[in-house]
């Protein structure tokens, strides 16, 4: 990404100039295929989309334009705010566990140690599986009375829990498979990024007598920042679409306990057939993650992880 | 038809008639020319299930009889009520011949006008056996089929009753009668569960939207009516009320824990491993928990109608049926694909193997097919009594999924203890306005 940012403007002062009396124009032919698969399957989508939201369009019955009506009923709509909540919720921690438990996975297996190689196959497993089977799996293992969770929460003492069949535990529950499938992915970049640093900051650390705690913290963490926050940004975007696990586990109950924005969108366009309300979601929604994508770039400033990178 | 001269071939019919009447003593009808669309190509989208597997398996004796080729495809429910709305909404559908469930799409299909209109076809003895008429079918079947005209939009192809699945051992033990009413069945699973030996009273299902399914056999027997004459959605009222306190008061008190997300599965799951002493649901299970490798109750359960509620005793019924698109340019043929598939040997073949019961009563009360069923004989008895007091089991109204998604999260809140009187109200304040502008639309 920052090579793109980067390389652009510098390309557009440097070479265009001089050349531009050269050759004619003629480039834009080129330009046309693609600029005819961005208008189809991007621009068109999406002027689509914003035109039905402004619409009443029920399947099955004639549509009529209702201007910001659909807007309107978002805002007076519980099932939907209650979305907002529940995907904020579930994304944030969907994120952080991954990061955390990825960054320590991917710390231990930097170390040498016999049958790492093996080892680290087995953790990337669960990335490799399809999630609506990961999914079904997890079903019967969250089984209240015939789940094997309960089963080995029992034989440490710990009486069962409901997970996923109760509202207060539902999207913890949810969480807990999407980080046990996901977290293997951020040990992979992670450990992409201790393979980078090199060596010499530890010795002298090493020399100056430091902790393994401070090691740790003054030095391999600003270093892989970088990674974890790319790391970061795939989970993100990756959470908040994220479908395939809730609705075949769940499909967002208890009630409405783990009914996140995708999920309720999915019920209003494909199930209640409301095409102009469920466009409306989806407009909003996009805003939505314009917006939290914006909040990551911020921050991305703010840790001026570019200097770092290219100091390292 | 003005012309009264007598053809020959009216003739001819009319004789052979007259010959057949008199030597069978059997009304005279012309022949059915099963062969006349031979050549022809069908598709047809199909539900999965034994509905879907019993056509798939059979559907060479159809080719034969009359040389129409059939494509058929099984996807799972869900997937293919959306696929099968898309698709007509298109104006093109890719399939003739459409399974669709009627407690679902009944009167979204009716308004969208998306099926073709059977009635002139039965009407046609060149088309219709003589054995498929109207009245054969039950009158829910009907209700299902027919709109607000009279036409036959569809065959009803089968039927599904609630019933009271239980384990006759964990009864024994406990030495508890089956009950005949809530009340009772309120005592009975309290005397029957037993939570430190891990079973319950009673399991069913919890997950919103599946459970209004339940709720609705509560709501019905308790005297209530989803609409009033105007249309107006009554599922707030004081018998729903009173249902859901009977919903709440058993899948809180005497239900396993967690059941505030079980689906069907999960209530069978548990009463298969013996450790829920009673479960209502549809009558499609008998097959699942007879069969030795995945249920350890097999000979064990007893199956009986649902209990009766202080106003009355029904069984909420729920359906599907086979119907022709109006799009489709074969609907001839697609009619006759119709009608072998809600035909006497099919609907045989469905009972017997328990995979579906069939709309048709000339089918359900024939004894030798009653004695070729494969389940227990209780099932059986129980199907035939629920065909007795059966009545539909969701507001024919076109926003059904709404419906079940938002009552049904209101009584799922009642499980972790919200007031069923508030809740209703909420979700009825959120209902309404759906309805409104669906029906006004």
């Amino acid at each position: 990404m920052s090579a793109l940012t980067q390389s652009t403007p510098a390309a557009a002062s440097t070479e265009a100039a001089p050349e531009k009396e050269l050759r004619p124009p003629s480039y834009w032919p080129f330009v046309v295929p693609a600029l005819v698969v961005v208008l189809a399957i991007i621009i068109f989508p999406w002027v689509f989309t914003i035109w039905m939201s402004l619409n009443e369009w029920k399947v099955g019955s004639p549509t009529t334009l209702v201007g910001f009506s659909n807007y309107l009923r978002l805002t007076s709509d519980p099932r939907f705010i209650e979305a907002i909540g529940h995907t904020m919720v579930y994304t944030a921690l969907s994120v952080l566990l991954p990061l955390v438990l990825g960054t320590f996975a991917a710390v231990v297996f930097h170390q040498k140690f016999a049958g790492r190689g093996f080892l680290r196959g087995i953790f990337i497993m669960p990335m490799m599986a399809t999630p609506v089977a990961i999914a079904l799996v997890w079903t019967m293992m969250f089984h209240p009375q015939l789940g094997v969770l309960n089963y080995l929460l029992s034989l440490v003492g710990i009486p069962a829990l409901l997970w996923v069949f109760h509202p207060a535990t539902v999207i913890p529950s949810l969480v807990l498979v999407e980080t046990w499938q996901w977290t293997p992915l951020v040990m992979l970049i992670v450990l992409g990024g201790l393979a980078a640093i090199p060596t010499e900051p530890y010795e002298s650390a090493q020399i100056d007598g430091a902790s393994f705690w401070q090691v740790f913290r003054f030095i391999t963490l600003p270093l892989i920042m970088p990674f974890l926050f790319i790391a970061g940004m795939i989970r993100m975007i990756d959470a908040v679409k994220s479908f395939d696990i809730i609705f075949a586990i769940t499909q967002g109950g208890p009630g409405s306990a783990s009914e996140t924005i995708n999920i309720y969108l999915y019920s209003v366009a494909f199930t209640y057939y409301d095409l102009g309300y469920g466009s409306a979601i989806a407009v909003v929604f996009f805003l939505l993650i314009v917006l939290l994508t914006a909040v990551m770039l911020y921050a991305r400033q703010r840790m001026l992880w570019t200097e770092i990178a290219s100091g390292a | 038809m003005a012309n009264h001269n007598i053809s020959r071939r009216t003739l001819l019919t009319g004789t052979a008639a007259a010959g057949a009447l008199s030597l069978t003593g059997l009304p005279a009808r012309a022949e059915v020319n099963w062969k006349k669309y031979a050549g022809t190509k069908l598709e047809v989208i199909l539900a999965k299930g034994p509905r879907g597997d019993n056509l798939q398996k059979n559907i060479k004796e159809f080719t034969e009889l009359t040389g129409i080729q059939v494509e058929s495809e099984q996807i799972p429910e869900q997937q293919q009520r959306q696929k099968v709305v898309i698709e007509l909404t298109s104006g093109r559908p890719s399939f003739d011949v459409v399974h669709l469930s009627y407690h679902v799409q009944k009167r979204q299909f009716e308004k969208a006008g998306w099926l073709a209109d059977m009635t002139p076809f039965m009407k046609d003895p060149t088309l219709t056996a003589p054995d498929l008429v109207e009245s054969d079918f039950s009158a829910a079947g009907l209700q299902y089929a027919k709109n607000d005209k009279g036409q036959m939009l569809s065959l009803p192809w089968s039927v599904d009753y609630f019933i009271l699945y239980y384990n006759k051992e964990l009864f024994q033990k406990k030495g508890v009668a089956v009950p005949k009413t809530f009340d009772e069945m309120v005592a009975a699973a309290e005397k029957l569960t037993d939570p430190k030996d891990g079973t319950y009273g009673f399991v069913g299902r919890g997950l919103r939207n599946a459970n209004m399914t339940l709720w609705t056999n509560f709501f019905l027997n308790y005297g209530g009516e989803f609409l009033d004459a105007k249309g107006n959605i009554l599922t707030d009222g004081p018998e729903a009320i009173a249902a859901t306190k009977l919903y709440q008061t058993l899948l809180t008190k005497v239900a396993p824990p967690g059941v505030a997300g079980f689906n069907w599965m999960e209530s069978m799951a548990s009463f298969t491993q013996g450790r829920s002493a009673m479960w209502i649901d549809g009558v499609g299970w008998a097959p699942p928990l007879e069969d030795p490798a995945a249920s350890r109750v097999v000979g064990k359960v007893g199956y009986t109608v649902v209990p009766a509620g202080p106003k009355g005793q029904y069984s909420a019924t729920y359906g599907d049926g086979i119907g022709i698109a109006a799009a489709s340019k074969n609907k001839e043929a697609a009619y006759l694909l119709c009608q072998w598939v809600v035909s006497k040997k099919q609907g045989a073949r469905l009972l017997q193997a328990g995979g579906g019961v069939p709309f048709r009563n000339s089918i359900l009360n024939d004894p030798e097919i009653q004695s070729g069923v494969k389940m227990p004989k209780e099932w059986l008895q129980s199907v035939i009594d629920s065909a007795k007091i059966s009545k539909l089991g969701l507001p024919v109204v076109i926003p059904v999924a709404e419906f079940r998604d938002l009552v049904g999260a209101a009584l799922t809140s009642t499980l972790s203890g919200a007031d069923p009187a508030t809740e209703l109200k909420k979700a009825h304040e959120q209902y309404r306005p759906i309805l409104e502008r669906s029906e006004k639309a």
